[in-house]
């Protein structure tokens, strides 16, 4: 009797560093997250928690190192991976609607705007521009553009950062509705460990740009 | 027709995006404004019509040249402001779709500053074309688009450098030098009427579309780089 074949881990790192002219933002790192697994990633300023989630997003190359995402390289995944930064990644000239059809546009997307824009809680009919938002508002409207295409591995990038800690908590139970409706795998980043807890499953620290013990 | 369907739907946020901000528009207005006005004052065009249409092409294509340097800066500037062009760089639409939609909308963008910019150069200098008038019609967005098409690609190029206002016109002007000495001297050439501008406008046509390949082609590679 032949054993059952592994399961394909969502992310895969192996002996993985990025090195920026004399600095090096990551270190030797190997991991990996199983399917449906929610990672939050902990560590200071400078870590190397924003250049992980780059190269994980395809992003930025590892500068030596091999990494996996459902056993292929990061960029051959567009449509099963979706990231989001510190920043919106959207145009503070148009309203949150235009942006997100615009990049519903751009891509094979499972909700539409509206749909996406009521996940999050803005309402789609909100004739304002972006660039008029409260920092929450924007927040939550760069997290609806990321679900736009319901992605397998979804990456966040201090997701809570300048945001109120009401806009967070919404944040975290859309997050959790979010994991727990599919096998889906989320690697997120933040400095505020308390808030992120309810969303771990595992919890990374990194420090130099390794992880910590 | 997926791929053009994707050009226009970047064609349509850019114009979407300057009719809110007129930021190019203003700027390039304001630019070929005043390089009409300045050299008009220079000389008087009505005492010397024959100096008047021997230099009017190349003051057209500097004016026209710097104030789509304008325009190129800003189409940028756009995508980098919130790290959009991250997200550009994760959808699955083909990158160079963004670039096309992005050189489409510049070419538009100077197209109109042309429109406002002719009237305003015949009457400042003049201006009675002795060769075939129809001619420009073909000059004008030939000239253009080898501007915007380079422009826009090595406006891409420089996203990444510190200075990337400078490093644009350094990068650009050599590599336009050719498509550049043929728009001047077809525009000249119908002006005056003293030569036929086919040689350069054939040269032109050449040009654009030897630079347009090789643009559309290597996007990819820019857009996608660390």
């Amino acid at each position: 009797m032949s054993a059952a074949p592994l399961p394909i881990p969502a992310v895969h790192l192996d002996r993985v560093s990025r090195v920026y002219g004399n600095f090096a933002a990551l270190r030797n790192l190997s991991f990996s997250i199983p399917t449906g697994s929610s990672v939050v990633v902990l560590g200071e300023n400078g870590a190397g928690k924003s250049t992980l989630l780059r190269i994980l997003a395809g992003l930025v190359s590892a500068t030596c190192g091999k990494v996996s995402i459902f056993g292929s390289a990061p960029r051959e995944q567009p449509r099963r991976l979706a990231y989001m930064s510190h920043e919106t990644m959207l145009y503070d000239e148009l309203t949150a609607l235009e942006n997100l059809h615009y990049f519903a546009a751009l891509q094979p997307s499972l909700l539409t705007p509206e749909q996406a824009l009521r996940e999050v809680g803005l309402d789609p009919a909100l004739p304002r521009r972006l660039g008029e938002y409260s920092q929450g508002m924007r927040q939550r409207a760069s997290l609806a553009r990321v679900l736009l295409t319901q992605p397998d591995l979804l990456l966040l990038d201090e997701p809570f950062s300048n945001v109120d800690v009401a806009s967070a908590q919404h944040i975290v139970h859309l997050l959790q509705r979010y994991v727990q409706t599919a096998p889906r795998t989320l690697i997120l980043t933040t400095h505020q460990a308390d808030l992120a807890r309810p969303l771990a499953h595992t919890v990374i620290t990194l420090k130099a740009g390794q992880l910590a013990p | 027709m997926n791929y053009a369907r994707h050009v226009l739907i970047h064609l349509r946020k850019d114009l979407r995006l300057e009719w809110r901000t007129k930021d190019s528009i203003n700027g390039m207005l304001f630019f070929t404004l005043l390089v009409v006005v300045v050299f008009s004052l220079a000389f008087d065009p009505t005492a010397y019509p024959t100096i008047a249409r021997q230099i009017s092409g190349g003051l057209l294509w500097v004016a026209l040249l710097f104030a789509a340097m304008t325009a190129l800066n800003q189409s940028w500037a756009r995508e980098v402001r919130n790290n959009v062009l991250d997200a550009q760089r994760l959808v699955s639409a083909p990158a160079s779709a963004l670039f096309v939609g992005k050189a489409l909308s510049n070419l538009l963008f100077v197209s109109g500053v042309e429109v406002v910019l002719a009237p305003l150069f015949t009457i400042f200098y003049n201006l009675h074309p002795l060769g075939q008038t129809w001619l420009l019609l073909l000059i004008l967005p030939l000239g253009t688009w080898a501007l915007v098409v380079n422009g826009t690609f090595f406006a891409a190029l420089s996203l990444r450098t510190r200075s990337r206002e400078l490093m644009l016109p350094l990068v650009l002007f050599p590599i336009s030098m050719p498509a550049l000495l043929a728009m001047i001297n077809a525009t000249t050439n119908v002006l005056t009427g003293e030569f036929e501008p086919g040689l350069w406008i054939k040269l032109l046509l050449a040009y654009d579309i030897a630079f347009s390949t090789v643009c559309v082609l290597l996007f990819d590679t820019i857009l996608h780089a660390d």
